[in-house]
């Protein structure tokens, strides 16, 4: 038979060197993902780099908890058979030295010694001296020569705490960010009440955040509104008004808060001049929570407009005015018609403003006074002044958690899909 | 003391090594820390320029200022050092010595003797480790703008400044539990050489914070060292603490009407740290030999009133060098205005500071 009948056709349709159609169609998608990888792929390493790593070694610092048991291997060895009931035996005494000899060379045992400072105030020198001696014992008993040196070392409590540390994960950095800690006994109990800070503080920064957000939305509103009705010339204008500040570095702009808001600033002097207070009583609205609130507000209120402005902007006029002509009043019309179709504009600029304030930091620790910090400031005493990173971390991942279960709920309640950027 | 000599022998080998080594590779520059502003200016007048003239190695400077702890840190842990000099307080080097961060050395072979030939360690005031050296003593104490104050009615004392009734206004303190606890503990009544004593026990702190207590209404709370001298221009604040060489500054360079109250300023040491792991070891020797040195150290407080470290530069120190001010009547070190100044305990701060800052912090935010 010469023509082939269509039963014998080659099932599967080929290219014209013959490859399959289905693999080469498979090959050139694969190579056009890889293209279209390639063109991300300076993103994802940009995000990876700054911003997952980082927060993977944040997370990991909160909880790391080297120095005892690197620099002291041998007693925490001997520890861990000792059942905390009375003063250790020989043998953890032996090792202690052993350690501290170590650690007096390498230079290293200081470590051990701010790592359970931070639990126990006084370890630090009681850990240089007993290192600087130890080089001198040749020979045991060695617990009688280490209580000869401190008597602390008859101390159940600090034992206990070199063996609760002497693990290579703690929780005490995160127990410290909330405002606990361990008694002697080693139960979880809260700080005595006057060394109470964080939980205040992270109330506090929520509180002020809500509140900051809803004032950029109260203030923001009527603003971005205009913008996106006013004719083009005049929003312009506006536009520029607007745009200007949030150009302006946040030093400056910070800076000039205080020279309207300070005592014997431009507001507290006019009101002076036009006699609505008296000298005596020039009102405190900076270096407290007041200065805070207002200048924060200012800084952050671009941040609900402009992604409001682009949500207006979108909505056609014709709906208001439907409703006007079918009969509601100008604020019905507004607030039935016209506000709903703003909520993303407003989901959108209250995420973006909250998540913004509750991670500020300089703008607090410039006005804040004492009464206006925020945890963003403890954590940056922290890393910059205590020196105490672990419990930074601790405090920066509590911070964190709290942000995603704040917008898991907010998923829940509104949606991030109902959120409009523009 | 026992071991120095193995310290010593050891510092001299890696010297004599060195010097081979370093002839073949002199850096182009060495990068220096400090806090910038008219201090970071004092040095290099003082010390950067004539090194850079003699020695051809050019110094760059960054202004770090309290976060030169953390910077440091940062970049020992990561080891990649690239500050070869950090000029820190007392109480973090000792931390950051006991941490194993900084390079150690004996400062009897590395440093230049006095004139006499008194060695470093005995011609020092204080403070001098085998990690740390100390440049200059500086004080935070009381200023007031007298302007706020009727004439004849002035505060003279810490008690007056913490009397709101006699001299009304308010104070601007630095957000530290440093020196404030000791100054409330000497306004109760606590003599000055036993505020460490007192402030150790739980009933010493607790009498500092409520003597803290009866102010704290009335109080700015700053946290840069220019702030207080604003605030006091300002008015914002009739009394303020301030560094002594920030107040010397208004006083002499702007004329504004501050006076200092010679009364219980908290002296305090600031000072040389080389990170440990920096590549240009003998540069920073050599450099740390030359600017430290009895002269050079008195040169400085040519240009800022903070006394130098050194006992035998204290007689060379001379006039301002821009505006011809005596300069001795303006130092935290002249015997005049070391009555009854407190010295900073910066090893018992070390060990406290973190339990008695979360409590200093806690009260803050009541």
């Amino acid at each position: 038979m010469a023509i082939t009948s269509p039963t014998t056709l080659p099932t599967v349709m080929t290219t014209a060197d013959g490859t399959p159609l289905k693999v080469s169609l498979q090959r050139a998608l694969r190579r056009n993902k890889f293209k279209a990888f390639l063109l991300v792929a300076p993103l994802l390493a940009f995000i990876l780099i700054t911003f997952v790593l980082p927060i993977g070694d944040m997370l990991l610092r909160s909880v790391q908890n080297p120095q005892v048991v690197e620099i002291m291997p041998n007693t925490v060895q001997a520890l861990a058979r000792w059942d905390g009931q009375e003063v250790p035996p020989e043998e953890v005494f032996a090792a202690l030295v052993t350690d501290l000899k170590k650690g007096q060379q390498t230079r290293d045992i200081g470590k051990v010694g701010n790592r359970l400072n931070y639990e126990r105030p006084g370890m630090i020198s009681l850990i240089r001296k007993s290192a600087n001696r130890a080089e001198k014992i040749e020979q045991g008993p060695y617990k009688e020569a280490m209580l000869a040196v401190d008597k602390l070392w008859g101390d159940l409590t600090v034992w206990r705490l070199i063996k609760r540390e002497g693990r290579p994960y703690t929780d005490s950095y995160l127990l410290a960010a909330v405002d606990l800690t361990r008694d002697a006994d080693g139960n979880i109990v809260p700080l005595p009440e006057n060394e109470r800070i964080h939980l205040k503080l992270f109330g506090r920064t929520f509180f002020l955040s809500l509140l900051i957000t809803g004032l950029t939305i109260l203030l923001g509103y009527p603003i971005a509104y205009l913008l996106a009705t006013l004719p083009a010339r005049k929003s312009n204008l506006l536009m520029i008004l607007v745009l200007l500040p949030f150009w302006t570095s946040l030093l400056v702009r910070t800076t000039s808060w205080i020279v309207m808001l300070q005592n014997q600033g431009v507001l507290n002097s006019l009101l002076v001049a036009l006699g609505i207070i008296s000298d005596d009583n020039r009102l405190s609205l900076i270096f407290n929570q007041t200065g805070t609130i207002i200048a924060m507000t200012h800084i952050l209120l671009p941040f609900m407009i402009l992604p409001l402005y682009s949500v207006m902007k979108g909505i056609p006029v014709n709906y208001v005015r439907a409703a006007r002509s079918l009969g509601a009043n100008p604020w019905l019309a507004f607030w039935k018609v016209y506000v709903p179709q703003t909520l993303p504009g407003i989901g959108a600029g209250g995420v973006l403003v909250f998540i913004l304030a509750i991670g500020y930091f300089i703008t607090p620790a410039l006005v804040g006074g004492a009464s206006g910090q925020l945890i963003s400031n403890r954590i940056a005493f922290h890393m910059q002044e205590s020196l105490n990173w672990g419990l930074a971390a601790a405090i920066g991942t509590i911070l964190l958690i709290a942000v995603l279960l704040l917008y898991l709920l907010y998923n829940r309640l509104v949606g991030v899909d109902n959120m409009k950027l523009g | 003391m026992k071991k120095m000599p193995s310290v010593t022998l050891l510092a001299a080998t890696v010297a004599v090594g060195g010097a081979v080594a370093y002839a073949a590779s002199k850096p182009e520059s060495l990068t220096i820390a400090s806090w910038g502003g008219a201090y970071t200016y004092s040095q290099v007048k003082a010390y950067h320029e004539p090194f850079t003239a003699k020695t051809g190695i050019k110094i760059i400077t960054e202004d770090p200022g309290g976060s030169g702890p953390a910077g440091l840190k940062a970049q020992v842990e990561s080891g990649k050092v690239t500050w070869d000099l950090v000029d820190v307080l007392e109480a973090p080097a000792l931390k950051m010595c006991e941490e194993g961060l900084l390079e150690e050395f004996d400062p009897d072979k590395i440093l230049a003797p006095a004139p006499d030939g008194t060695p470093p360690s005995k011609d020092w005031i204080s403070g001098l480790t085998n990690c740390y050296i100390p440049t200059i003593v500086y004080a935070t104490l009381f200023a007031y703008n007298k302007t706020m104050f009727p004439e004849g009615k002035t505060p003279k004392t810490i008690k007056d400044v913490f009397d709101l009734k006699n001299f009304p206004g308010k104070r601007g303190l630095e957000k530290t539990p440093y020196g404030n606890l000791e100054w409330a503990l000497v306004a109760d009544g606590v003599p000055y050489t036993e505020v460490y004593k007192v402030l150790a026990t739980p009933e010493g702190l607790d009498r500092a914070f409520k003597k803290l207590d009866t102010i704290k209404k009335q109080v700015v709370w700053w946290e840069k060292g220019a702030q207080p001298p604003q605030l006091l221009a300002d008015k914002e604040v009739a009394i303020a603490t301030a560094y002594n060489g920030r107040i010397f500054d208004a006083q002499v360079k702007e004329k504004q009407p501050f006076v200092i109250i010679w009364d219980g300023q908290l002296l305090e040491l600031d000072g040389w740290v080389i990170p440990k792991g920096t590549k240009n070891l003998e540069a920073i020797y050599e450099y740390l030999r030359m600017t430290t040195d009895t002269q050079h150290l008195a040169d400085q407080a040519k240009y800022i009133s903070y006394g130098p470290a050194r006992k035998s530069s204290a007689p060379l120190v001379s006039k301002h060098a821009e505006t011809g001010v005596d300069m001795k009547p303006h130092m935290p070190t002249n015997p005049d205005n070391m009555k009854t100044a407190i010295v900073k305990d910066a090893k018992w701060w070390a060990e406290n500071y973190d339990s008695i800052n979360q409590r200093f912090s806690a009260w803050l935010a009541q």
